[in-house]
């Protein structure tokens, strides 16, 4: 995934941190990792730090920051090179509901190549380049943060603690304000609905829906396939804007 | 930033919001929102004072004995300034890694999420 870009990019001048963004941790984020075998740091944030700090909404999001450590672009989606790991499985294997997510998954409009160029040219041309955005540019297209955003991070912050700790039980009701209260926030509905185990096995964590035999112990208002197809899959990712 | 009591040490609240308490208020790069009745001395600050003074959101789940301090809002944005705030997260093996220890190369940070 971005082992690919950062061999390419590092003698430039860039080095890429990742951070998996993860109440489950380092025993989810393992296989990832070891997988993609990065030779740049990879991080693990239990607490979703990132969405507090730099204002990640969605995964991939990218942050770039200059060699003084000022941003000069705010959180934004970043398409990795590659495609995107999935559950393995063979034909006929899935249920309709996973063949349904991938179908969705399928419209969602990144253009990596795009990214990868924006990338390339902030290296060659550092503050002058198009893409280096200056210091009120970059707070100004931060993501948006009023007092209701605010309140629904503390809840989010707190379900994260809670499912640090176990307690999942006392986890839904801050997970379920964080929504009420962020209801664009993508990233913390979809750790929510993750921990959700509506199927066993591989899938637990893709599922993000109702389980088949039991829809009435769904403890949330939404869930991925309906709130995919509600804002269309098209407009998942926000399109880049030099 | 969790909290199980609201009198905690000045450090403990720099490190946890990123906002520095000093003598012009409680600051983040160039902004400072002026606080009132502030003892530097003082061995502790207490978060729900500081929480009503600068429009932090304090949630508290009184069930848990549970706190949970939320961000500052007040420029209607996540970020308070272009200065890249601190992160220190560890990777897979416990090692503490920061951000700012990168100073001197252009990084890009990248989230992703194993779900």
């Amino acid at each position: 995934m971005w082992q690919e870009l950062r061999t390419e990019l590092h003698p430039l001048g860039l080095e890429i941190v990742t951070v998996g963004i993860d109440t489950v941790g380092v025993d989810a984020c393992r296989p990832f990792i070891e997988a993609a075998a990065p030779s740049h740091p990879s991080l693990i944030d239990t607490h979703h730090v990132v969405a507090e700090r730099f204002g990640v909404t969605n995964i991939p999001n990218g942050v770039w920051i200059d060699e003084e450590g000022m941003i000069v672009r705010p959180a934004e989606t970043s398409p990795a090179p590659g495609r995107a790991a999935r559950p393995a499985a063979g034909p006929g294997e899935l249920p309709q509901h996973m063949m349904d997510i991938f179908a969705e998954s399928a419209k969602f409009q990144t253009d990596p190549a795009a990214y990868a160029a924006a990338l390339r040219d902030w290296l060659a041309n550092g503050s002058s380049s198009r893409y280096a955005l200056s210091p009120d540019q970059v707070v100004e297209r931060s993501e948006p943060r009023n007092a209701d955003a605010a309140r629904g991070q503390a809840h989010f912050e707190l379900a994260a603690h809670l499912e640090q700790v176990g307690d999942h039980a006392s986890a839904v009701p801050h997970f379920r304000e964080a929504h009420r209260l962020v209801p664009d926030n993508f990233s913390y509905k979809r750790q929510a609905w993750s921990l959700e185990a509506s199927v066993d096995g591989p899938l637990s964590r893709f599922w993000q829906g109702p389980a088949e035999d039991d829809p009435d112990a769904w403890p949330y208002d939404s869930d991925w396939l309906s709130e995919v197809r509600g804002f269309g899959a098209e407009n998942y990712y926000r399109p880049f804007v030099p | 930033m969790i909290l199980d009591h609201l009198a905690i040490s000045r450090a403990a609240f720099e490190a946890g919001t990123g906002w520095q308490i000093k003598p012009e208020g409680a600051c983040r790069g160039e902004v400072c929102i002026p606080l009132r009745n502030q003892d530097a001395n003082a061995p502790t600050v207490d978060v729900a004072d500081l929480a009503a003074q600068m429009g932090l959101p304090l949630v508290h789940d009184e069930a848990l004995g549970l706190w949970s301090l939320g961000p500052w809002s007040g420029n209607d944005r996540t970020l308070v300034s272009a200065e890249a705030p601190e992160l220190e997260l560890p990777d897979l093996d416990g090692n503490l890694f920061r951000l700012s220890s990168l100073r001197g190369q252009k990084v890009l940070l990248v989230a992703w999420a194993p779900y």
